[in-house]
């Protein structure tokens, strides 16, 4: 059984708050308790770099029942900037190669 | 297992999912297509549709929060009269029919009594009822459409299709492919090498049609960007160059940039020869424009300015996606003039990854026009303001905020006893001045408020009350904001929540009570099948299309497809780009741009400057509001639950503000408290506020209406100081000071 999981280009992450919302409207679950958590690292210098990071949590489930009916977790297609993946792990490993500020997240 | 024959819905293992593109209400100014599923006729949630090229797919929060949108336990869900005193809450339940009737009874008295021109019909920014409105207004016999708010200088929007209608014949927008239905696959598009945004945060106010995630898409394909912007928005980080502008001063920088492009010959001389007019002109006037008075009035250091101007100047293709800060300047119309001179004199104009015009799209703006929009000669000269802003007047806008206020008040020349509110949160929400505006429409003898929910403006003036409809409760043609670029339809999924009605229904059924001869329509499919006449296709047909786009072509002025007589060249007097505007002249405003301080700033007002001395800039939006929208909405307000105002923290600590104080932020003219946010993410001089704040969780009555007294920033903002064409007003650059609020 191949381990599915998300990739994360979190160099293009805007902090839109969209991969929350669509949790809780595909989970419905309480404000704040969502699969996914949008984390925001701030600089303290004026020149420095704005970083949001969608940091999928224990309830993440990777939206099983959308995908048996072929579709993406609700986060990954509802993502403004477009930058979740979802797929098997081997197969999103390639998509690393010669990127930088890329996560792979593999659900417990 | 998918069912049903219809392309717009169908089943899906008991679940009926509807295909839609979603307008308004609630407010917007995208036309996202969307798959909303129903189950037991109840909207159970919302998709993007995958299809829909304007987004495909995805979908930001506020229609992922639809459902509690529509099932919100305070949605308008009868027509309601006044049972108290205004402003008391206390409200009657009534039915359409006698609803329709007072209005009718009540509109039509004035109308024999004053003319119609007292009735005045104000239709905010929100929702998509801007040709409905115009006809109810119109054929009722009055010339008085009131936008926005009323918003002073019309400073949204209009001020730049005015000045580029004037100086281009046209409208021209950023090119991300939005004009293909294959996007950025289209064989004759693109990539801009350079986008310059220029006063705006695209990704979170998506303005006028123009969806800000097309620019994340465009640098993922190697678009280099250049950010204009006080505040250090996520795009400024990811920005090649960051110009941290001092607010209200884009004017000089526009000149700044067109004196080093034109004096280091960076510009595209075959198109300036051929499709230009005034180029010398516009040359000796940028000479009164060098580097080192330009890095002096805009705060940017020098060596900043030159790299953006040869940056932008050599990349091709480049565009440059603009915001309404530049609306919101005082003197916008020379700043507008100026930007769209950067992109004349550097050849970027409708070539592909430029600012290309936009589409006909199957000429509906004229079609809308000739049966919406129809105005007699003799109405015309009515209209409040005529006769006061020359430019304005030659595109018949509504008259200027300010301008309808100070008739309010004064009776003069007429006096002015009802109003029809529809779409818009006025003193709540984008009205400068607040406290006048807010007494000025205390005078009236009659309102109507038609909205979504009990807003401060529906329960401060509201006689009757008129519950609309979402966009998922309703039919629609959808147009994109601003500047449309498709036509489809929007498609009812579930019956109305109580009793509410689309905006257009209401209109229509009301329209058919003041003037039914001009109303013929038996319901509003029919009356969407005339709004698309031009199609040669009727509603339902465009329904099952889906959608339509229309043929897009580059460099239209040398295919002679932007004149009437089909001649080559532009739609303006002199059959060129006006970088001298000859219709300016007319007008008897300057013909070349220019840059005048804001009325308030360290420069013009140093006296004021010393008591208050930060620059106070407005009205950036956030993720989940629409302007004065959505602050009921649990998950939406979750992401931002007090207005904020950000400070640069050494500026805090100053004045003994930490992350999270309330604080009061007063002008000379009013004051208003929000939590403070600091961020090194802002200029040391400069703070920004957020717009349109009201607390639907507090009281309503009176003298509270939802604490709309609290932290409305337009309470700081004063009256009148529109530009000299009519158009801009300094919502962003206002002087301030900042004071931690005392626990008492």
């Amino acid at each position: 059984m191949p381990k599915y999981g998300l990739l994360i280009d979190y160099d293009f992450c805007t902090g839109c708050h969209v991969c929350e919302v669509a949790c809780k409207q595909e989970h419905n679950r309480p404000p704040g308790d969502w699969g996914i958590h949008v984390m925001e690292v701030e600089p303290k210098i004026a020149g420095g770099k704005l970083y949001y990071f969608p940091f999928p949590t224990d309830h993440c489930n990777l939206c099983g029942k959308r995908i048996a009916k072929g579709l993406q977790p609700a986060c990954v297609q509802h993502c403004q900037a477009n930058v979740m993946k979802f797929g098997k792990i081997e197969e999103l490993i390639n998509y690393i190669q010669g990127k930088t500020k890329t996560v792979l997240w593999v659900p417990h | 297992m998918r069912k049903g024959e219809a392309k717009w819905a169908w089943e899906e293992d008991g679940t009926k999912v509807v295909r839609s593109i979603a307008r308004t209400g609630p407010g917007c100014h995208q036309g996202c297509g969307v798959l909303l599923y129903v189950k037991n006729e109840k909207l159970t949630k919302v998709e993007g549709d995958p299809e829909f090229p304007h987004n495909q797919g995805r979908l930001c929060s506020r229609c992922l929060a639809l459902t509690q949108i529509v099932y919100h336990p305070d949605r308008l869900k009868y027509p309601m009269k006044r049972a108290g005193q205004k402003g008391e809450g206390k409200w009657e339940r009534i039915p359409w029919e006698e609803a329709y009737g007072m209005i009718a009874q009540k509109f039509i008295e004035i109308k024999k009594k004053q003319g119609p021109e007292s009735v005045i019909f104000c239709q905010g920014t929100g929702r998509d009822i801007g040709p409905y409105i115009s006809k109810l207004a119109y054929s009722f016999g009055s010339p008085n459409k009131v936008t926005f708010g009323p918003l002073d200088g019309h400073a949204c929007f209009a001020p730049k299709v005015t000045v580029l209608a004037a100086t281009t014949g046209a409208f021209e927008v950023t090119d991300c492919a939005q004009f293909f239905p294959e996007r950025y696959e289209n064989i004759n598009w693109r990539v801009p090498q350079c986008i310059m945004i220029w006063g705006n945060n695209p990704l979170t106010s998506n303005p006028d049609g123009f969806m800000g995630y097309w620019i994340t898409e465009c640098m993922k394909r190697g678009s280099e960007i250049i950010v204009v912007d006080p505040r250090r928005t996520w795009l400024a980080t990811r920005a090649k160059i960051w110009l941290q502008i001092r607010p209200g001063t884009d004017a000089a920088l526009a000149l700044g940039m067109l004196n080093i492009i034109i004096n280091e010959k960076l510009c595209d001389e075959e198109f300036i020869r051929k499709w230009t007019y005034g180029f010398a002109e516009l040359t000796r006037r940028v000479q009164d424009y060098p580097l080192e008075k330009v890095s002096e009035i805009t705060w940017i250091p020098k060596e900043k300015i030159i790299e953006a101007s040869r940056l932008y100047a050599t990349s091709k293709p480049a565009a440059i996606q603009w915001g309404v800060s530049i609306d919101q300047s005082k003197e916008c119309v020379p700043a507008i003039h100026a930007i769209m001179s950067l992109w004349a004199i550097t050849g970027n104009f409708d070539v592909p990854g430029g600012n290309v015009i936009k589409s006909q799209n199957f000429n509906l703006d004229d079609e809308i026009k000739n049966e919406f929009q129809a105005i007699s000669e003799e109405q015309k000269e009515k209209k409040i303001g005529r006769g006061i802003y020359p430019l304005l007047d030659q595109w018949y806008l509504p008259a200027v905020g300010s301008v309808v206020i100070d008739q309010i008040l004064t009776d003069i020349p007429y006096p002015i006893k009802a109003a029809w509110i529809q779409t818009t949160n006025t003193f709540a929400c984008s009205a400068a001045d607040a406290k006048r505006v807010y007494e000025a429409f205390k005078k009236l003898d009659f309102i109507v408020v038609v909205d979504l929910f009990m807003t401060p403006t529906a329960m401060a003036f509201a006689d009757i009350v008129l519950p609309a409809a979402t966009y998922a409760e309703r039919d629609g043609i959808a147009l994109t904001g601003g500047n449309s670029i498709f036509v489809g339809t929007t498609n009812k999924a579930i019956e109305p929540v109580g009793e509410s009605k689309s905006d257009m229904e209401i209109i229509l059924e009301l329209g058919k009570r003041l003037n039914p001869q001009v109303w013929p329509w038996n319901n509003v499919q029919d009356m969407f099948s005339a709004v698309i006449k031009s199609m040669e296709i009727t509603f339902e047909e465009l329904r099952e299309k889906g959608f339509a786009y229309d043929t897009f072509e580059y460099k239209k002025y040398e295919k002679g497809l932007l004149r009437p007589d089909k001649q080559a060249g532009f739609n303006t007097p002199t059959g060129k780009i006006e970088l001298y505007s000859t219709v300016f002249e007319k007008c008897g405003l300057d013909p070349l741009p220019y840059f005048e301080e804001p009325p308030e700033s360290p420069v013009s007002t140093p006296e004021i400057s010393k008591d208050y001395p930060l620059v106070l800039t407005t009205g950036a939006k956030s993720w989940g509001f629409f302007h004065s929208e959505h602050r009921q909405i649990p998950i939406l307000r979750y992401m931002n639950p007090d207005p904020i105002t950000e400070i640069y923290p050494e500026t805090a600590e100053k004045l003994g503000i930490k992350d999270g104080d309330w604080i009061y932020i007063e002008t000379q003219h009013g004051r208003c408290q929000q939590r403070a946010k600091l961020t090194a993410g802002i200029h040391p001089r400069v703070i920004h506020s957020q717009h349109g704040w009201w607390f639907p969780e507090k009281p309503g009555p009176e003298p509270s209406l939802f604490g709309v007294w609290e932290s409305n920033i337009n309470l700081l903002l004063p009256s009148g100081w529109v530009g000299r064409s009519g158009f801009g007003y300094p919502f962003k650059s206002q002087m301030c000071r900042v004071y931690k609020k005392e626990e008492s």
